[in-house]
Order: structure tokens, then C-alpha cells, then sequence
């Protein structure tokens, strides 16, 4: 029974750490802008069949990657500079549907650059499954966790230490301010949006061993990415990746032990209980620190 | 404005006119509607659907058509959408006039399109696989791929001389992997066999550990049978390695392509599916009566696209020769005649199995149709 449980939880934990990294992504550039970036699943998309293709190539994995991350990051600037900065006086409700029409737009594109198969990467360390308390773990999944991590720790150094991340901070306070303080919002901007192109890229590279990757695996991600983002609290980043993390957990603790049927309802229908308790989400209360 | 569209009218008078009248019009073509998923969740089947219909259209068109009459193809892209499927029929019947139709990819398109057929009376051949589709027998709607029911039989035929009685099945939750499922617990029985564990996952879910971690917990499991089609079974495969579990384990002819191999890795070795001899057609014995009818499509098809071929390709194959061979015997396009003649289709050797219709069967296969493999160093097998 606890063997079974502790499955339970690492399938939960692999996928959560990715739902983490995207609803991540959703927070920066949210801070920065307001805006809710719908492509934000594109960005693991384009990350995953990048590395793919780049892989098939004959090209190594580590260069292979490297270049997948800044074909999203680019991406990513490139749909600031050219869909969300001219558009930057309309109402956020324009800028979002903007996002959304961009979406659809890469993944058509996608269709067109690459094709409409599904793809596998290889695992970065063999896919022997390691046994822990009668449970098993992928050699990958740990990967995954591990890469989150760093990530995240990463991000809060740069956030707490150096002079880019406090001015992104200063303009997620208070943009007005920010701007009067010599702050160049609109560098602010284009860098959340190659950050969190960076990370959904990473979180599609992590992830694409173990669920496969194809030109539309964005949509469903990053709709599971905005229901962490609702759960944790919009604009807060430890609450991203806390509402990343229950997702999954609340994902694979449902398909096992209630239904596998339900599983999407199942994690939907909590977010709605917590929202109907707390409508700012889990750590989304009073603005405190908001990344 | 009115002056313009009167002049537009008149050109397209004349154009009209000046087709009628060529030479060629003398030998009006063979109208073939078709309606196919080429885009959208079903398009791993719908695309090599419609390159194997425009191909052979063209070939058959350059070695002088059908009766002396070229073949017209007129396809639409459906998407894998039922709703958009049935528009399309609608307008095939009503606007291209067609002399018969072939497609619908999915069961649900297939079905959605079926009343229209059948109230218009038109010959239409699908190439999805549900018993659903002719069973009860419908007029004029016949089909080519095999059913999921045979699919059930030849795997629980395997299992029985594996001697295995208690399984665990996991489906997806697509049309394919429900009408499947369900097949499956309807001829169980019948192979003495007893499914213990029945699970399910959704369509775009990617990790089924739980599912299969609850499978494995279940007392006298003896293996595991998949039925369903797209991710699912991939990563089913990978996940089911991933628990260590070294049950046989079964797939469905719905992922009988190189594809899944390509997907799930050095996990899929071992694993068990029917498929259609297309697959396996360089290892088939030479006296195996499909195997020059495969073999010349996969060349064909391989050498002009650069891609693998796929038992789906073959489906839109068989559909389109059974109805040449039909347009043939009729002695023309006519409807009716041409329904009855795809009735009488009798010893076709198609890519799917050799095909005997009849008034009580509009598909003509049997179970031998399919061929057990199993996945062996990367490749497919036949299992003796």
C-alpha cells in the first residue's frame, strides 16, 4: 500500500515540477505586464521539438539543447517586440487575446516547420528505473525535479541580487515608480518575456523523455501551467510553484485512488474549492513580494 | 456592380461551355468524393490517407482511367470534426455530384456521415475500424480496415495458447480505445478469459504509472492488454517498464506503425499487437499471397512521400481499389449497380487480408487477416 502511495507521489512530484516551471513562467510575465501569456505552452512546445529535431540532426544533446532554449528565448523576445509592444496601449484584455492568437499561430507554424507526429527524446541518463520503498522513479523524472530546482534558485538569486532582477521586482511593485526612477520598463518587459520563454523550454525538454512531444502538446500544458498559477495565486512565485506542485500531486493521487477517468476534473475541481475560499489563490493574498 | 457580375456569369458560361465541349470532356471523368482527417488529433491516419488516394488517382488517371474514363478526386479536410465530416458529405453529394464516396478517417466521422449516404443512396467505402460501422449492415456503406472485435480475437487467441486466463486492460479515452474496450469484454468470455482490472487514462494525460501501478496490484494479473491509439500506448509502454513490470503486455493494431517503436523505445520490446501484413511485408514467406500486393505499395508509397508506410495508408488503398474493381464489373458509374458490385466483391487481395463481401458482411475480412507481432530488436515480428 505505501509502495503504491509513493508512486503515486513520484508521478505526481515529475509532472508538478513541470506544471511549476510553467505557471512560473506565467508570473514573470504577469508581474511585468499584467498580461496573461497564453503562448506560454507554446514556449515548452517549441523547446521539446526543437531539442527533438536539433537530435535528429546527429547534433549532441547538451548543444542541442542549449540551442533549443535560445531558439524559445528568441522567440519568445520576438513576440514581445512585435505582437505585445506595439499593441502596449490597448487594454490587457487585447494584450491576452493577442497572446492567444499567437499561440495558435506557433502552433500552426510548428505544423508547418516540423510535422504533425509525435516525437520522443531520448532520456539524458539511460531509462533504468530506479527502486525506492517499493516504488519506481525514472532516471529522467529525477532530472526534472532537480533541473526545477535549480531553476527556481537560480531565479530568486537573480531576484535578490542582482540590480536586473531588483529593477524587474521595482516594476512588478509598481510600474509608474519604476519608470521614474530610470527603470527602462520596457527592457523589463522584453526580458520577462525571454525568461519565461527560457523556462518553458526547459520544462519542454525536461519533460519530453518521458511524455513525448509533438506540435500541440502546448495547449493542454499550459492550461495545466495557468490552473497551477490560479492555485498557488496570481503574481506570486513561491505560489506557482506550490500550485504547480499540488496539481500534480492532486493529478496522480486522483487517477489512482478515485478514478483515472477523472483525472483532469479531479484537479480542476480543487482549484475551484480553493478559489471559492481563497479567490487570490493559495499565496496570492496581500501583495506582498510579487514574482 | 450588377454589369460586372453579369459579365462574370457569361465568362464562366463560356469557360463552362468550352470544358463540355473539349475533346476530353467526351469521356466524362468518375467523380470520386472523398472526406479525410488530414489535420487535427487524426491526422497520423488522414495524411497518409489522402497522399495514398491522390497518388493512385494519379497513377491510374496516366495508364488511361477507369473504362477509358479518368478519375476525379474531390477531397475535403474534416479535421478529425464529425460535424465539419458531415458538411462535407453534404456538399460532395449535392454540390461535386459524386459517383461515390471514400473516407471518413475516424468512426465518428464515418458515422456522422452515414445517415446522408444512405438517405442519397451513393456507394461509400470508410477506412475506420469500428464493428459500429457495419454492423447492423447498412445499404450502402462498407468499409476496409479490420474490426476492433477481430482485434480482440487474435489477441485473445494468442493468450489462450500462452495459457493465460486473468488480465488487466487499460484503455484510452478516444472513440477507437472505448469501442475497442468494449469489444473486448464482449468476446472475453468466449477465450475463457477474465478481465480483473480495467483502467482507463485520458486522451492528452502522459503519465499512466498510477493506473498501471494499481493494475499490478491486483491478484493473478497474467498480462495486460492496451487498446487504444495516438500518445496513450507509447507512453503506457514506457511507464509499464518503468514499474518493472514483466507481465506480457499487448497492444492494438491501433498503433501498429514504426512510429510507436520510435516512441517508446527500447520499453516496447517484447510487446505484442495484430496488425496487417503491410507492416511485416519484407518478412512475410514468399508464398504468402499479400505479399507482392504490400510489398508494391510500400515501395511506391515510400519511394514518392520518404516516409514510412502505415497500415493506415493501406486502408485508403484497399478502399479505392475495391471500388475501381466494382466501377470495373459494373460497367460504369452508376450507383446503384456500382453498390452492388462492391457487394460482390469477392477475393480481392488488398493490404488489409483478402476480402470476400457479401449481402451479410460489408467488410470481407476474417481473423486471419491480422498477424500476431512482436516488437524483437527494434522491429517487428511474426509470432508462430
Amino acid at each position: 500500500m505505501l509502495s503504491q502511495a509513493v508512486q503515486f507521489l513520484f508521478s505526481g512530484l515529475t509532472l508538478g515540477a513541470i506544471y511549476a516551471l510553467v505557471a512560473l513562467g506565467f508570473t514573470l510575465i504577469f508581474n511585468a505586464s499584467h498580461v496573461i501569456n497564453f503562448a506560454q505552452g507554446e514556449f515548452v512546445m517549441i523547446g521539446g521539438m526543437t531539442t527533438v529535431f536539433l537530435v535528429g540532426f546527429g547534433l549532441p544533446m547538451p548543444m542541442a539543447i542549449a540551442l533549443a532554449v535560445a531558439a524559445a528565448t528568441g522567440i519568445g523576445m520576438a513576440l514581445e517586440k512585435l505582437a505585445v509592444e506595439p499593441a502596449r496601449q490597448a487594454s490587457i484584455t487585447t494584450l491576452i487575446i493577442i497572446t492567444i492568437g499567437a499561440s495558435i499561430f506557433l502552433r500552426g507554424l510548428a505544423q508547418l516547420v516540423w510535422d504533425k507526429k509525435l516525437h520522443a527524446l531520448p532520456p539524458f541518463t539511460g531509462d533504468a528505473p530506479i527502486g525506492i520503498l517499493g516504488a519506481t522513479i525514472l532516471p529522467q523524472s529525477l532530472w526534472a525535479m532537480g533541473v526545477g530546482v535549480l531553476l527556481l534558485l537560480a531565479l530568486r538569486w537573480f531576484f535578490a541580487r542582482t540590480l536586473l532582477g531588483q529593477a524587474m521586482l521595482a516594476t512588478a511593485n509598481n510600474r509608474m515608480a519604476a519608470q521614474l526612477v530610470g527603470i527602462n520598463v520596457r527592457r523589463i518587459l522584453l526580458l520577462s518575456f525571454a525568461l519565461s520563454a527560457a523556462l518553458g523550454a526547459a520544462a519542454g525538454i525536461l519533460i519530453a523523455p518521458i511524455t513525448l512531444t509533438a506540435y500541440d502538446v502546448g495547449t493542454n500544458i499550459g492550461l495545466k501551467g495557468f490552473a497551477a498559477v490560479m492555485l498557488g495565486g496570481l503574481g506570486s512565485s513561491a505560489g506557482a510553484v506550490l500550485g504547480g506542485l499540488l496539481l500534480g500531486i492532486a493529478e496522480a493521487f486522483g487517477a489512482g485512488y478515485v478514478s483515472s477517468a477523472y483525472k483532469d476534473a479531479f484537479a480542476f475541481v480543487i482549484i475551484m474549492l480553493v478559489l471559492l475560499w481563497m479567490p487570490r489563490g493559495l499565496l496570492g493574498g496581500a501583495a506582498a513580494e510579487r514574482v | 456592380m450588377p454589369k460586372t457580375t453579369f459579365r462574370l456569369a457569361l465568362a464562366a458560361l463560356g469557360i463552362g461551355a468550352a470544358l463540355a465541349w473539349s475533346p476530353a470532356g467526351a469521356q466524362q471523368p468518375i467523380t470520386i468524393g472523398a472526406f479525410l482527417s488530414v489535420t487535427g488529433p487524426a491526422a497520423f491516419l488522414g495524411d497518409p490517407e489522402q497522399k495514398t488516394l491522390e497518388m493512385y488517382v494519379d497513377e491510374i488517371n496516366k495508364k488511361g482511367g477507369v473504362l477509358g474514363r479518368p478519375l476525379k478526386l474531390v477531397s475535403y479536410d474534416d479535421a478529425g470534426d464529425a460535424e465539419k465530416a458531415r458538411t462535407f458529405a453534404k456538399r460532395l453529394i449535392e454540390q461535386d455530384k459524386v459517383d461515390l464516396i471514400l473516407g471518413g478517417t475516424t468512426t465518428g466521422t464515418t458515422m456522422a456521415v452515414v445517415p446522408l449516404v444512405e438517405s442519397a443512396g451513393v456507394p461509400f467505402v470508410s477506412m475506420a475500424g469500428a464493428v459500429v460501422i457495419i454492423e447492423p449492415v447498412k445499404k450502402w456503406v462498407f468499409k476496409t480496415p479490420h474490426t476492433d472485435r477481430m482485434a480482440c480475437e487474435r489477441i485473445f487467441s494468442d493468450m489462450r495458447e500462452r495459457k493465460i486466463t486473468k488480465i488487466g486492460m487499460i484503455s484510452g479515452a478516444g472513440g477507437f480505445d472505448k469501442s475497442m474496450r468494449q469489444e473486448c469484454l464482449n468476446v472475453a468470455k468466449q477465450y475463457s478469459i477474465e478481465i480483473v482490472a480495467d483502467e482507463s487514462y485520458g486522451a492528452q494525460d502522459n503519465d499512466m504509472t498510477a493506473q498501471l501501478a494499481k493494475i499490478r496490484n491486483v491478484a493473478g494479473v497474467q498480462a495486460v492488454v492496451n487498446p487504444g491509439f495516438g500518445q496513450g500506448p507509447a507512453i503506457v509502454t514506457k511507464n509499464f517498464r518503468q514499474l518493472g513490470m514483466t507481465m506480457p503486455l499487448y497492444q492494438s493494431h491501433g498503433v501498429a506503425s514504426k512510429q510507436f517503436i520510435e516512441l517508446a523505445g527500447a520499453a516496447a520490446e517484447g510487446v505484442r499487437l495484430p496488425a496487417a501484413a503491410l507492416l511485416v511485408a519484407e518478412v512475410l514467406p514468399d508464398s504468402d499471397k499479400q505479399k507482392p500486393v504490400v510489398l508494391g505499395y510500400k515501395k511506391a508509397y515510400e519511394a514518392r512521400f520518404k516516409s514510412e508506410v502505415s497500415t493506415f495508408g493501406g486502408h485508403a488503398y484497399d478502399a479505392l481499389f475495391i471500388a475501381v474493381d466494382a466501377i470495373k464489373r459494373a460497367g460504369g458509374a452508376d450507383k446503384a449497380k456500382v453498390r452492388d458490385a462492391i457487394e460482390a466483391t469477392k477475393g480481392y487481395i488488398g493490404t488489409g487480408g483478402v476480402v470476400n463481401m457479401s449481402a451479410k458482411d460489408h467488410m470481407g475480412l476474417d481473423a486471419s487477416a491480422f498477424r500476431m507481432l512482436e516488437v524483437k530488436n527494434g522491429s517487428w515480428s511474426i509470432v508462430k
